[in-house]
């Protein structure tokens, strides 16, 4: 018998899509039942409460989520969220419900012994429910005590090899999209990368030191199925400067029907015989493709790697193999003073093991310059947007490159600074005034 | 219940502590066809709806079954996934960006047992525990928030209104009749820890009323030049306010100033703003972060408000799905809802969309507002 009517919780249980509530239903009826006798160390009946005060949002149309509060492991600055909920009479065992964030493995792949071992430890200290996985990318706890939070920092690290991830003010846990692992697209291996920063920098992940978060996320091709150009202080995606490699049978193929366009995307409606020159050539932005004959041509010089040919004809065109990223800067959500996407900063690195030079010359200058100048609560795209581009330039110690931007000024007011000048600022009206009478 | 000692010792917090040993190493878990082909794969193809076969140089080949989930599991479920990843794919899975889960296999005669295994499972209520799809040309999982089962300041719940918008769009969860691949995310509030800013269709939660003042207990529970201070439009300036019959120190808010972010309920839980009418649900529509053909966007605000309607949200499942309809029915084969929406220009989405135009969709925010007007005579009538 559930503890808590939940009436209105009750209809989002039919319909096809998984339902959170029937699965938390189980839940809550597996801890009652324990037949795996374990001693839970936190309220039997915490998914149940849970249940309930969401029942009770569902009547309100308010949430019953108190600030957090300051809890956490001893030492770290993140990786915790404290949580209290505001009717702790009638939901005690949500009074405290607390999130932990769990670093996730890069790609986000498991073996079950592993999720296994997670999941007894959750069981046992906290509530059993989780997100798989939270929108920056770490695996979430959802609900624990207070006391727990060591005790369950320890047995991750002692027993499972693994850290908390990010929250506050410092690098947030870093995420990347499935890259090389599986991906024919993928100009560098992401997960790599990541993993390499997020070993590097696990100091600025786990104790504040930055003016407000910063992320880290890895797109292996300008497709971006991490989103980072929308969503991370620094977005590292793939990219080559060769040529696009074309296997012209496959081509051949393409057009002659035997293989499906765009991988099969589109098999679910008859949009008619594949057509090159409307699918392909007369998409592509910057009009660099064209038809010799049977060979198709690109002039390579031209493309932008926009990814839309490559996408539509995999298995005729390979991206290049001179392979490296651009690094963006500065994406970050509406609040406070509008969205704003990555601004391109480096349009090449080479993306090679140990990435020195991407540490040293790139995340390193931009974190000092963030860290000396960035005002508390202010996002580095924020800031570049206060001391505007030029400053970026001159962090990086790099030549302007017209590919930094959409298009030049359409106002003249530049800021000249006087050593631009020939001849400097100071001059002598005396002199001046021989010539020019008052 | 007895408390269970994990070993840590409380007197001495640093005693055997481990810290900073980051995530586990991404290539403990590669399945072995992964472990050995990566960096080799030569091509793809979507088999069918939510089944891909990727195809190495070496002639291996990995099939990959993604079924969607809600991002909120149990273990119970967790260790369901376990058991199909143990019983079919030697112990690996993994999970995508958005939400959906991906089993692989390593030869085709695997993949119609896996799948007939996934399809099977069912939740008590009939609602599928693994539906496979997700892939090419049609929508995928929601990217959302925590809403109302966690967080402390959002305008609308997360899970509920996805499960009911993804019912809603379930038949193109396992279709690729789309254009191209449509993108739907959530947030709670204008925090938009999600970044939905750039999702083909993003559904976003809003307050519409200016905080309440607790003045009694704002002083004693906030620091106040905190709270003003979180204010980006400086509708915050300290007062003191009469109570019973002493002054206290408190706030006053310029409401008409107010863009109703919460920020200073984040820092002051004296100034809570959520409300049961003035809450509810912002469309957005037309972003997209892919450098495919045209460049990243933004989504634009298409709908200024849908009240919350709890539990199944009628009226924002049934504007997207009218949303999706019209773009599938009129939409260029590889173009996006943005793309779309641009080409027969915005005035022409509203009547497609049978949406109403009204003034909240005119930006009115700051500098940039003035660039997103017509400065040009090129309109359609
Ligand atoms: C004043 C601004 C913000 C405040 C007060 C805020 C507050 C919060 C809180 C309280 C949570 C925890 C939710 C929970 O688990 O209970 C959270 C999560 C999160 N925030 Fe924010 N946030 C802010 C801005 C942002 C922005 C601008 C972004 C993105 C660029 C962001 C990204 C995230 C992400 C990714 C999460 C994890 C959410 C999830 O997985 O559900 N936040 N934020
Ligand atoms: C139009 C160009 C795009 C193409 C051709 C493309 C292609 C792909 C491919 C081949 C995969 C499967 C990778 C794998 O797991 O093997 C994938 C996965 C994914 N893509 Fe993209 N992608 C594109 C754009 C995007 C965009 C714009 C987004 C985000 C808004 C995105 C988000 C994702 C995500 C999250 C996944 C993981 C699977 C899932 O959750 O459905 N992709 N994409
Ligand atoms: S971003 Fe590019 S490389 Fe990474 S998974 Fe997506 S398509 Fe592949
Ligand atoms: S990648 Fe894009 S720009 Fe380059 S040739 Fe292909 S379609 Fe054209
Ligand atoms: S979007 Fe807003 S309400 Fe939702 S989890 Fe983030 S901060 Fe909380
Ligand atoms: S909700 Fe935002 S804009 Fe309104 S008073 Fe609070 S901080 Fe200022």
């Amino acid at each position: 018998m559930a503890k808590h009517e939940t009436p209105m919780l009750d209809e989002l249980v039919s319909g096809p899509w998984p339902s959170f509530v029937d699965d938390l239903k189980q839940l809550a009826a597996h801890r009652a039942k324990n037949e795996d006798n374990i001693e839970y160390q936190i309220p039997v009946d915490v998914v149940e409460d849970l249940l309930g005060i969401l029942e009770l949002s569902f009547k309100h149309g308010r949430t019953h989520w108190k600030h957090g509060g300051i809890v956490g492991v001893f030492g770290y600055g993140g990786g915790v969220i404290g949580r209290y909920c505001d009717q702790p009479q009638n939901f005690s065992g949500v009074a405290h419900f607390h999130t932990m964030r769990v670093a996730q493995p890069g790609g986000k792949f498991y073996k079950t012994d592993y999720l296994k071992q997670l999941c007894d430890l959750w069981d046992l200290r906290g509530s059993g429910v989780t997100n798989m996985h939270g929108s920056t990318g770490d695996i979430i706890f959802l609900g624990t005590t207070t006391p727990q939070l060591e005790e369950i920092f320890y047995e991750l690290t002692h027993n499972i090899n693994q850290d908390l991830g990010g929250s506050g003010s410092n690098l947030r846990t870093p995420a990347d999209c499935i890259g090389q692992a599986r991906c024919e697209y993928a100009c560098y291996d992401t997960q790599d990368l990541c993993y390499d920063l997020t070993q590097e920098y696990q100091d600025e992940l786990h104790r504040p030191a930055f003016p407000y978060k910063f992320k880290f996320k890895f797109d292996g091709c300008p497709n971006g199925c991490v989103a980072s150009i929308a969503r991370s202080d620094l977005s590292f995606i793939g990219t080559w400067k060769d040529d696009i490699k074309i296997d012209q049978e496959a081509v051949a193929a393409y057009i002659g029907g035997e293989f499906p366009p765009n991988a099969g995307a589109h098999s679910g409606r008859d949009w008619g015989a594949f057509d090159i020159q409307k699918e392909v050539i007369d998409n592509c932005p910057t009009e660099c493709m064209w038809m010799d004959g049977k060979q198709l041509k690109i002039d390579d010089r031209e493309c932008n790697r926009c990814m839309h040919c490559i996408n539509v004809m995999p298995r005729a065109l390979r991206i290049g193999d001179e392979r490296g990223l651009s690094i963006l800067a500065g994406a970050k959500a509406p609040i406070l003073d509008g969205a704003q996407m990555g601004t391109l900063i480096v349009p090449f690195i080479e993306a090679v093991a140990p990435y020195t030079k991407i540490k040293e010359e790139v995340i390193e200058p931009i974190w000092d310059w963030w860290m000396e100048e960035g005002k508390n609560r202010e996002r580095l795209g924020e800031l570049m947007k206060r001391q505007g581009l030029q400053r970026v330039i001159e962090v990086l110690g790099v030549d302007p490159d017209p590919r930094m931007v959409q298009e030049p000024r359409s106002n003249p007011y530049v800021f000249w600074k006087e050593d631009e000048v020939e001849g400097g600022w100071e001059r002598d009206i005396n002199e001046f005034r021989k010539h020019h009478q008052r | 219940m007895a408390f269970i000692s994990s070993g840590y010792n409380p007197d001495k917090p640093m005693e055997n502590r481990i810290s900073d040993i980051g995530p586990r190493k991404y290539d403990e878990f590669y399945p072995p066809v992964i472990a050995k082909n990566k960096g080799k794969w030569l091509y793809h193809e979507y088999l069918k709806p939510g089944v891909i076969v990727h195809v190495a140089e070496s002639g291996d080949e990995v099939f990959t079954v993604r079924v969607g989930g809600a991002r909120l599991m149990s273990t119970l479920l967790i260790r369901e996934i376990c058991e199909i990843a143990d019983k079919h794919c030697d112990g690996y899975c993994r999970w995508t960006t958005r939400n959906n889960v991906e089993f692989m296999v390593d030869s085709k005669d695997k993949v119609d047992p896996l799948v007939k295994d996934l399809e099977g499972r069912k939740f008590p209520g009939g609602s599928f525990k693994f539906p496979v799809g997700g892939t090419g040309s049609g929508i995928t999982n929601i990217v959302h928030t925590q809403g109302w089962l966690h967080c402390h300041t959002p305008a609308t719940d997360a899970s509920g209104p996805v499960k009911a918008v993804m019912d809603e769009l379930f038949a193109d969860f396992q279709d690729h009749r789309m254009p191209a691949h449509l993108r739907v995310s959530l947030a709670c509030c204008l925090n938009m820890c999600g970044a939905v800013h750039c999702s083909d269709i993003a559904i976003l939660g809003y307050h519409r009323k200016p905080p309440m003042l607790d003045h009694e207990y704002l002083d004693k529970m906030c620091e106040i030049p905190l709270a003003i201070s979180a204010c980006p439009t400086a509708a915050i300036r300290p007062a003191k306010v009469e109570f019973g019959d002493k002054k206290v120190n408190s706030v006053a808010v310029k409401n008409e100033r107010c863009m109703f972010c919460g920020n200073c309920y984040t820092m002051c839980p004296s100034m809570p703003l959520a409300d049961t009418e003035g809450d509810g649900i912002v469309i957005m529509a037309g972003g997209k972060v892919s450098n495919r053909i045209s460049a990243p966007k933004f989504s634009k605000v298409v709908v200024a408000f849908i009240p919350n309607e709890a539990p199944r949200w009628p009226t924002t499942a049934k504007t997207i799905k009218s949303m999706v309809e019209a773009y599938a029915k009129d939409a260029r084969k590889y173009e996006r809802l943005g793309d779309w929406a641009e080409r027969i220009g915005w005035e022409r989405f509203f009547e497609k969309c049978e949406l109403d135009f009204t003034h909240h969709l005119i930006d009115d925010f700051r500098d940039p507002a003035y660039y997103t007007w017509r400065q040009s005579t090129q309109f359609k009538f």
